[in-house]
């Protein structure tokens, strides 16, 4: 592996929480991201999962200095991010984007297609008026719109249309990283699979490196090269999407793809479930020591003191923290499911 | 004699833009004990027909134009209001995606449970609130003596869906009508849901209606499934038959777009075109404008549900005319 395009070190972002209205008093700290490391080469994609509250899309932010952290520091392609102000952070923008999750909420109802993507495109690069039709039209062939596009407004489009509209937005500046969060889970199945399409294709045409946050592990799956599970703001596993898939590691994630619906009525019916009991924890509140202990079926007393950290299983790639791992993944428990 | 029967069911929102035929003519049964899947995206139909049988459209601008749903010599279309609120609630119930919006805030959990006693069983107090504590126990809620005098903003999303569960149930109705319950929940959460939904059936031996997008969800619970499209069933048929054997060029098309079932990485199946829009319904199948194997007649015969193989309908006048290779 050549060194690391995107690098995120160690990472973590706290928002204080305070109470009352006249005189705030400092009620706690939601540790939203806790200590996250991850490395990603040029053009990867990587799956980030994760129930409501772990965190995920705050990570997200964070990277892209949406929220700025509270420790840690981002570094894109040699450069630090994090710790840039002002007119350097806004020209830095150019070089990562961020795609949401509701294309109804993140474009401009009053503004024209061309015209949002031609103010993206003016924002960052000195492009002369008189270029910007063919630039845009370029733009919208290669989200996979009709060039007659340019002059309408967000309203007269589909849900997915409007979703490509939002990607072609973000691709306006020419990024090299993009952030997606939750992008296809405002749409319908058939809809779903043209932009998981697309956004595969861009990313593989155009090397861009792409962090697709979902809670839909069977998407992930599809799109990622490799898949971080977070839990509580941390990651709990990380490594090889179809591994992370097929072989889980950690007790959460067994658990997470053990939840997952599969179409399928024999096999659907056929095997075995691991249900956890509860609620996903508060971040206001986090059990001690491993944040899943109190969810987790093979959990010991020491799980509740020690905190685990993430540790290479077989191959480097492929790291989880448990404190049971070895026990657990040795004394041969049966495996969740095999899936294709 | 089954449960339920709908005979042609069409529903209709009358706008300034002119009518939407949400539902055009849907017709199915179901048995008693049995969990009949609704599968489609949105703007299929799956929610107003369900909607359309607890009398809980909007009316205007909604307005049945046709259609008997007949529940245990009622028509559930056609009686008074007074004798629907007599079913509802009672014997048949119904669970929402969102708990929050169908909980009242301001009502404690306690009151929104005993509710439907005092006013279906005319229960007294003590005997409703013994009755409320045992479902709320029987739905997996811990210490329910003291989460009576909760609110609903005191729990978090998956209690809040037991809540509505306890709450539909608490009168032991025949059916019930769940619709998308667990699309606001994560999916840890969503398997306690949809194992206890499965539990509660059990023991109480009612019929479940479960309207859903997601297909996987429906090859786990149902007996049987119906996939709907643009206001029209486009096949009805047993699970495995449905799964296994589709006979319905959209039922194979969603099944293709599904990451869960393909190769990974692959590129994914997608339906050319875009829905259909309700305000003009075609003439012939809704779904030939985007089929793979539509031929010339899909666009002017009207696409009606026939069995194609014992229990199994579909409504692809291909299909029916001349097969099409799997």
């Amino acid at each position: 592996m050549t060194h690391p395009f995107l690098l995120i070190d160690n990472l973590k972002t706290h928002f204080p929480v305070e109470k009352g209205f006249l005189f705030k008093r400092h009620a706690g700290t939601v540790k939203a991201v806790d200590g996250v490391s991850l490395s990603l080469r040029q053009g990867e994609i990587l799956g980030l999962v994760g129930e409501s509250g772990c965190g995920k899309s705050t990570l997200g932010r964070t990277v892209l200095q949406l929220i700025h952290p509270t420790a840690g520091e981002v570094t894109l392609d040699g450069r630090l991010l994090t710790g840039l102000r002002g007119r350097a952070l806004r020209e830095s923008r150019s070089a990562y984007q961020m795609i949401f999750q509701d294309p109804y909420a993140s474009l401009n109802p009053r503004m024209t297609v061309f015209g949002a993507l031609a103010e993206a495109m003016r924002a960052h690069r000195k492009i002369p008026a008189s270029e910007l039709p063919v630039r845009v039209a370029a733009l919208l062939q290669k989200v996979g719109l009709p060039p007659g596009a340019q002059g309408k407004y967000p309203h007269e489009f589909s849900g997915g249309q409007r979703q490509r509209i939002a990607i072609a937005r973000a691709l306006a500046v020419e990024p090299q990283l993009l952030v997606a969060d939750e992008p296809v889970s405002a749409l319908d199945v058939s809809i779903q699979a043209q932009i998981i399409n697309l956004l595969a294709g861009l990313s593989r045409e155009m090397s861009l490196t792409l962090i697709f946050i979902s809670h839909d592990l069977s998407v992930v799956k599809h799109i990622s090269d490799r898949i971080a599970v977070m839990y509580l703001g941390r990651i709990v596993e990380i490594g090889p999407a179809a591994l992370v898939f097929e072989h889980p590691l950690h007790p959460y994630t067994r658990a997470l793809v053990s939840a997952i619906p599969i179409p399928d009525p024999r096999r659907e019916s056929a095997r075995a479930r691991l249900l956890l009991p509860g609620d996903p924890p508060s971040p206001l509140n986090p059990p001690s020591g491993c944040p899943f202990h109190p969810r987790c079926v093979h959990a010991e007393p020491r799980c509740a003191q020690t905190v685990p950290a993430l540790e290479p299983w077989d191959q480097p790639a492929r790291q989880t923290s448990c404190l049971r791992l070895k026990e657990i993944n040795t004394s041969d428990n049966p495996q969740t499911d095999q899936r294709g | 004699m089954p449960l339920l029967t709908v005979n042609n069911l069409a529903a209709a929102f009358h706008t300034r833009n002119g009518a939407v035929r949400a539902v055009n003519g849907v017709s199915f049964h179901l048995e008693r004990g049995e969990t009949l899947g609704i599968v489609g995206e949105s703007g299929s139909g799956k929610s107003v027909t369900c909607y359309s049988l607890m009398g809980l459209l909007p009316m205007p601008p909604a307005r049945i134009e046709s259609g008997v749903a007949m529940y245990d010599n009622v028509d559930l279309l056609a009686c008074s209001q007074r004798r629907l609120s007599q079913i509802r609630g009672r014997r048949i119930s119904m669970i929402f995606q969102d708990p929050m919006t169908s909980l009242n805030p301001y009502l404690s959990i306690g009151e929104q449970l005993m509710e439907p006693l005092f006013i279906h069983e005319k229960m007294d107090r003590v005997s409703a609130r013994n009755r409320a504590v045992a479902m709320l126990a029987q739905v997996g809620i811990s210490d329910p003596e003291h989460r009576l005098k909760m609110h609903p903003h005191q729990f978090s999303g998956g209690m809040r869906q037991r809540v509505m569960i306890a709450m539909a149930l608490i009168t032991r109705p025949d059916l019930l009508i769940a619709d998308e319950p667990t699309t606001a929940l994560d999916v840890t959460v969503q398997a306690q849901i949809l194992d206890l939904i499965r539990n509660m059936q059990r023991e109480l031996g009612m019929a479940v209606i479960l309207i859903s997008h997601d297909l996987g969800i429906v090859a786990g619970m149902s007996d049987r499934v119906m996939v709907m499209y643009a206001g029209q069933i486009m096949e009805s048929a047993a699970t495995d038959g449905l799964f296994y054997q589709p006979r319905h060029p959209y039922t194979r098309a969603l099944q293709k777009s599904i990451p869960a079932l393909q190769p990974k990485g692959g590129e994914l199946y997608t339906i050319p075109g875009m829905p259909p829009d309700l305000h003009h319904p075609l003439p012939g199948c809704p779904f030939a404008p985007r089929c793979d194997h539509a031929r010339d007649f899909c666009a002017r015969e009207p696409a009606l549900l026939r069995e194609a193989a014992p229990g199994h309908f579909t409504a692809c006048v291909r299909v029916l005319r001349e097969g099409i290779a799997p």
